[in-house]
């Protein structure tokens, strides 16, 4: 059976797209071909326009949020807008991706749009999940699955109407490193013999570099800055590429940075028995945990989606109240999830995942004065510090604007710099670097290392090896709602 | 949102549940139409009788349908109560005299009616909506009733990220007591906080939605002109049967209530 009608070009030629409200292009000068089966990795740092040139491949643009619009973007010769039938498209996020409660008929949907015949839908449907190792059956909860077996069931409904061109966006950004192995070896075998164009824009461009044949690089507002295989692309630029921010793999990019230890001290929290069931749910989200952590130490908790680190971090920060067992901070014997709020962010400070889940002011100067404000620090030695803050962490430019409208990397500098503002003993932070460039992801290491060396004490929920390599002085391991190792990592 | 989020266990196969959810719909909704119009111990008895009687062949287990619940059964518990107090039938004898508050027999009489009443409008609709899966009812919808497809489906797809935006909820709660904020007595102060939460929701909702819009159009759903369905929703025989018994029943209702002198329709 055939798995697409073979591969289509896409020829760009003077594209650019300026979003209405917005003084600069998006992405402008863009002019690349690729060839049909052509397989292409568009790289270049945040800015550079990679997601609205996907979008435009894809005939996904409105023009009604354009403010100007230039050139031309064609699939195999017709406007992209009039060829969405041969573009799929697989993007960042699965869980704002999925149609349907059950599996099956979530890859379905897409052949319905077409007004494929009832009784030819199933036989595809099963053929793009079997393409994709899915490995359960079509009734599957769609809300069972983990976030890499949800984006492969994405990959199978854009699969399954056999596109020419499939563009994919970050497909692995939200995903833990396993979901990451898991979504892209299914897009290696589903187009292994196909034919079919790949555009695809990674931010991990490391694990990404080994499914293409060519690297373009794409330049904010400039176009095409380089194009070649990858070797000859990332030994040109590699370096260039890095100090923009850029995660280039391994022989061309930076080695990874070495395990600096903390001073250490005295204990500054200790965590006994914790158990938490959430409610509606059987099993225990963590079972008996307990952990003690110093002074000028960082704890990095590591494991699976889903396997209650961040459960243990809420508990830790007291943001949740546990069923049994209690966090108490040194000096202290009220347990911590009881403190009052405003007494709780003078001790303890909290890096969520998301960084505009924590935003709640309309400047980021603003953001920065609201802890003191609210742990009653004077007001004179708020600015003070605030001031001291941005310009540490390269914000001082951007005092006045809406934090909403930062990029990533700065919403992400933000939100550590509005914890850091009352000082507090512990730093809890969840997923600090996830989706970070290699410029923002030095600076935050650099930031935390000192903020250790001044005796903070930090428990890091991560995936990320290489920054718990380089930080963590003791790793605990998260399973099934149980700490399993908690080692000492000595120098 | 214990309606919600109460984990509950049926079986899709039970001979009930399996029917189209277009006809279980309509036949939840001609037993209410019914006890809309009147107010007698009579059909309502009969017709939540029959409906508890039948609750097995949903395939809801009686523990669940019990634990699910219990928000009806306080709300039937306290229509009762109410109007056994506030009626203005006092007749019969005195039950309970405490200054103002006076039941007697007739009263309590029309308090269990209403509770009765309450409680058989509820149950056909609980148990229609427990066991109807969302996909097989914006199937049937679109087939059945002609709803158009792009409402339809569209509403499914929203109605998937409900469960995402109670836990975005609860973040949102946890990273503002992280910044020092809540637990406030002030409660302007305290009003002003859970604003901005309900704020910083709305924003994702949007976004979310926004992402959805757009993973739905890739997948060809707004240029679709002639859209086909892969399931096939069957209205068949035991589906008109299902309907057909839930009027008769409701008739039947009727016929006796007249029959006894308890009908009394609530325009008189």
């Amino acid at each position: 059976m055939t798995v697409s009608d073979g591969g289509a070009a896409v020829r760009i030629r003077g594209f650019g797209w300026r979003y209405a409200g917005r003084k600069a292009w998006a992405c402008r000068d863009v002019d690349l071909d690729v060839a049909a089966g052509e397989r292409v990795l568009l790289v270049g740092p945040s800015g550079a326009g990679k997601s609205t040139l996907l979008r435009a491949v894809a005939g996904l643009l409105d023009p009604e949020t354009a403010a100007e619009v230039e050139g031309s973007v064609q699939v195999d010769g017709a406007p992209a807008a009039a060829a969405r039938d041969r573009v799929g498209m697989l993007l960042q996020d699965p869980e704002a991706s999925l149609v349907m409660s059950r599996s099956g008929d979530d890859v379905a949907f897409g052949l319905e749009n077409a007004g494929v015949p009832a009784d030819e839908i199933w036989p595809r449907v099963d053929e793009a999940l079997a393409r994709v190792g899915f490995r359960h059956g079509r009734d599957r909860p769609t809300a069972a699955l983990s976030g890499g077996e949800q984006q492969r069931l994405a990959l199978a409904g854009a699969l399954v109407r056999r596109p020419s061109v499939l563009v994919l966006d970050e497909p692995t950004a939200n995903l833990d490193p396993d979901g990451t192995a898991t979504v892209l070896s299914a897009v290696d075998a589903a187009l292994a013999g196909a034919g079919t164009t790949l555009l695809l824009v990674e931010h991990r461009v490391d694990a990404a570099a080994g499914l293409v044949d060519r690297v373009v690089v794409l330049e904010p507002g400039a176009g095409v800055l380089d194009d070649g295989p990858p070797d000859e692309v990332f030994g040109r630029r590699g370096a260039a590429l890095a100090a923009a921010g850029v995660w280039v793999p391994a022989p061309w990019g930076p080695a990874a940075p070495p395990f600096r230890p903390g001073p250490g001290g005295d204990v500054v929290l200790t965590a006994r028995d914790l158990t938490l069931t959430y409610p509606s749910t059987r099993r225990p989200a963590l079972s008996s945990a307990s952990l003690s952590v110093r002074r000028g130490t960082a704890v990095a908790v590591t494991g699976p989606n889903g396997s209650g680190k961040s459960t243990l971090a809420m508990l830790l920060a007291g943001l949740l109240p546990p069923d049994t067992g209690s966090v108490l901070l040194s000096g202290s014997e009220r347990p911590l999830h009881r403190w009052r709020a405003r007494d709780l962010c003078r001790r303890v400070g909290t890096v969520f995942q998301d960084p505009e889940h924590q935003f709640i002011t309309r400047t980021a100067r603003d953001e920065l004065l609201v802890g003191p404000r609210r742990a009653g620090v004077p007001a004179d030695a708020a600015d003070r510090r605030a001031d001291e803050l941005l310009d540490r962490l390269r914000l001082t430019r951007l005092a006045g604007a809406n934090p909403f409208t930062l990029s990533g990397g700065e919403k992400r500098r933000l939100s550590v710099a509005a914890m850091l503002t009352t000082a507090p003993d512990l730093l809890v932070l969840d997923e600090p670097t996830f989706g970070q460039d290699a410029r923002t992801w030095a600076e935050l290491l650099e930031l935390f290392v000192g903020l250790r060396v001044g005796g903070t004490a930090i428990v890091a929920v991560t995936h990320d090896e290489a920054f718990a390599g380089a930080l963590a002085d003791a790793r605990v391991t998260v399973s099934g709602g149980a700490l399993r190792d908690v080692v000492e990592v000595r120098s | 949102m214990t309606l919600l989020q109460t984990h509950l266990s049926t079986d899709p196969a039970a001979p009930l549940a399996r029917r189209n959810p277009v006809a279980k719909l309509a036949a939840a909704l001609i037993p209410s139409m019914l006890l809309l119009v009147s107010v007698d111990p009579v059909s309502a008895g009969l017709l939540l009788t029959a409906w508890l009687v039948s609750v097995p062949a949903w395939g809801v287990g009686w523990s669940g349908l019990l634990r699910r619940l219990w928000p009806l059964a306080l709300a039937v518990v306290m229509v009762s109560l109410g109007n056994a107090v506030f009626t203005a039938r006092k007749g019969g004898a005195t039950l309970l005299e405490a200054g103002p508050l006076l039941v007697t027999s007739e009263s309590l009489a029309t308090g269990a009616t209403a509770g009765l009443r309450v409680a058989a409008i509820a149950l056909p609709g609980v148990l229609a909506v427990l066991t109807i899966d969302p996909v097989d009812l914006a199937d049937s919808l679109v087939r059945y009733v002609r709803v158009p497809a792009r409402f339809a489906y569209g509403s499914l797809a929203a109605f998937r990220l409900a469960p995402l935006l109670a836990a975005e909820w609860e973040v949102l709660g946890r990273a503002r007591r992280a910044r020092g904020l809540g637990g406030d007595r002030n409660p302007l102060r305290a009003l002003t906080v859970l604003g901005g939460r309900l704020f910083a929701l709305l924003v994702g909702a949007v976004r979310r939605g926004t992402h959805l819009a757009v993973a739905m159009d890739a997948r060809g759903f707004a240029a679709s002109a002639h859209r086909t369905c892969a399931r096939r929703p069957v209205f068949g025989r035991a589906d008109a049967a299902l309907v057909a018994a839930s009027a008769l029943l409701t008739a039947v209702a009727v016929g006796v209530a007249l029959a006894t002198g308890a009908w009394s329709p609530v325009l008189s």
